[in-house]
């Protein structure tokens, strides 16, 4: 398969901004992530072609970054804090009303492909805690009544 | 106690940013004026140095000796490489910090001044801002932030006619707390997994695509403009002992008003705790990690702790971030061990075999702890592992660091945790131990 112009081009404007150009082996991933919501295998390839690095070294790069998706995910990614200063501030009962009222565990999709649930490092809310992020936007201060009401804002 | 604001004296109640007019009708870019037409391009670093300046990230390294290290091209020009870099350190992701987004969020011409002059200091060309991915408002913020300062001709070739040439770019991170170690970082920039270097060689010798490189913190260089505004008697004075100027501090976790306040070097540690708010619901302290999740605990015989670099390594710790995270008397202290070392486990690079095999039995032992399944031994166990994986005998300070508070943990917390062994438990054989105890 091939990239689509836009990526592309995207991935060359990155390469131009290293004095290496294999230096946007993880831009390209990235770019990508943004077009296609993940990173599939073929794209991947197609990817490292662009870049002029081998599929195998993308994906050494791809398996270790933990914001590179190498499987499909939801149309909102939630990404729940599980370090300490959220474990102090109730990360435990965020993260199981999270679980039971999507349905999922760790790693899972709902099944309308609406959300995906991760654990992720500290998100440096820690004043707010406790924190996640859904997309782009932080959340913080989580109770079960604040997590149901802001998921109401994600279609 | 009143805060001393340097740093943080731009930064508005709502956090809304400071952009391009307000910076400078503030006085912003004035010290870079000052740096290019006073100073000669080796005479910056001395300054820094002479301000007693050390290393905001965690490590506290003096920052002008740093600059210091970096090879010099002015009296053999035909010598220079093709480039020389400067990288600032914005992976902010030690468990408990939070300081750095606020200044890059709020005030983000501060870093960029503060970057085109250490760039200067340091004979760099090209500069990356290395971001971590998860903070995109940081991102768009500081890209406005370049843009600006291009147009007014505070980057690009031959800045304010001083014939100094510097590119600034940002870098967005895809993850990964080891990133922040700086050789890991430079791997992680030229696009490879983030595997820690082995040194030497110094980033000063070989860093950056084998160029010589300087990594500093993002509040280690927001300081820089301010020094070179003030000088550096100034910046040794804003301090209350050896170490020189203010630095941010944090409180979360069982605080009552958790938050960032910018105080003196020096500050008392019980002094900073009252600030914000002291513990939350009437409760005790237990204790807290002064600066961040990989620094020891201090507990409440150390609230007369000076909150310096010296001071807070003589009561057995360190300074680290200065963003403390505070427990309360009910918090039994093997959760917050657990959740500590699955943190270090989970971030290991599995790189180096102690760091990747021995971090991950350590939160096996203390989930086992937890839950009832301790065995006669377990706490010896983690005393070996405290060895093990300490100071010398890995390849990089991940482990070291998840072992801070682990050996602070077992020296304060003792009694607590071998009382979770079960009076009946019984030494598991090997095999039967992994089958009670999956991870």
């Amino acid at each position: 398969m091939e990239l689509s112009q836009g990526e592309i081009e995207a991935i060359q404007h990155e390469m131009s901004l290293y004095e290496d150009s294999g230096a946007a082996t993880i831009e390209a991933l990235k770019v990508v992530q943004e077009h296609r919501g993940w990173v599939s295998d073929e794209a991947m390839a197609a990817a490292a072609k662009v870049v002029g690095v081998t599929p195998t070294q993308m994906e050494a790069v791809a398996t270790f970054y933990n914001l590179i998706f190498r499987q499909p995910v939801g149309r909102h990614v939630i990404m729940l804090c599980d370090s300490i200063s959220c474990y102090l501030t109730g990360y435990e009962e965020a993260r199981d009303h999270l679980k039971s009222s999507l349905g999922i565990d760790f790693g899972g999709t709902t099944e309308d492909g609406r959300f995906t649930l991760l654990p992720i490092c500290c998100l440096g809310n820690c004043d707010r805690g406790p924190a996640m992020r859904v997309g782009e936007d932080y959340h913080g201060d989580l109770t079960p009544e604040r997590i149901d009401a802001i998921l109401t804002e994600y279609k | 106690m009143e805060e001393t604001k340097v740093l943080t004296q731009r930064i508005r109640p709502d956090r809304s940013p400071v952009f391009i007019d307000d910076y400078m009708a503030e006085g912003g870019y004035e010290a870079l004026k000052t740096a290019l037409s006073d100073f000669g391009p080796t005479e910056v670093g001395p300054l820094i140095k002479e301000a007693g300046l050390r290393g905001r990230g965690g490590a506290g390294f003096p920052t002008g000796v740093k600059w210091s290290f970096m090879p010099r091209f002015e009296e053999r020009p035909d010598e220079r490489p093709a480039h020389v870099y400067l990288v600032v350190n914005a992976d902010e992701m030690e468990p408990g910090t939070f300081k750095d987004r606020m200044i890059m969020e709020g005030d983000p011409h501060q870093l960029i001044e503060g970057m085109i002059i250490a760039a200067y200091a340091i004979g760099a060309d090209i500069a990356y801002v290395f971001i971590r991915g998860e903070y995109v408002e940081c991102q768009r913020r500081l890209q406005r932030a370049i843009d600006e300062a291009h147009e007014k001709g505070f980057l690009g070739k031959d800045i304010l006619g001083s014939g100094f040439n510097l590119q600034l770019y940002l870098h967005m991170s895809a993850g990964r707390y080891i990133c922040g170690e700086e050789s890991a970082l430079l791997s992680a920039l030229e696009g490879r997994r983030a595997v820690p270097r082995h040194k030497p060689p110094f980033p000063a010798a070989s860093g950056l695509f084998g160029q010589p490189t300087t990594v500093n913190n993002v509040e280690t260089i927001c300081n820089v403009p301010h020094i070179v505004k003030n000088g550096a008697e100034w910046y040794k004075g804003l301090g209350l002992n050896k170490d020189g100027g203010t630095k941010l501090f944090g409180a979360s976790g069982h605080v009552a008003k958790p938050g960032l306040a910018e105080f003196p070097l020096g500050v008392k540690l019980g002094d900073v705790l009252e600030h914000f708010g002291g513990i939350r619901h009437g409760r005790q302290l237990k204790g807290l990690l002064p600066g961040g999740g990989s620094t020891p605990f201090l507990t409440p015989e150390h609230l007369d702790t000076p909150m310096d670099y010296d001071g807070v390594g003589a009561a057995g710790s360190r300074l680290g971030t200065a963003t403390m995270i505070v427990f309360d008397d009910q918090t039994p202290i093997v959760g917050v061990l657990k959740n500590l070392e699955h943190f270090y486990a989970q971030e290991s690079c599995g790189w180096c075999t102690p760091c990747r095999d021995g971090l991950p039995w350590v939160e096996k032992m203390l989930i086992g702890l937890e839950e009832g399944r301790g065995q006669p031994g377990d706490i010896e166990l983690l005393d070996l592992h405290v060895k093990l994986l300490g100071p010398g005998k890995t390849f990089c300070a991940h482990a070291p660091g998840a072992m801070g508070p682990l050996e602070a943990g077992l020296k304060y917390y003792r009694e607590e945790l071998a009382a979770l062994i079960p009076d009946d438990a019984k030494t598991l054989s090997l095999t039967e131990s992994a089958n009670a105890n999956p991870l």
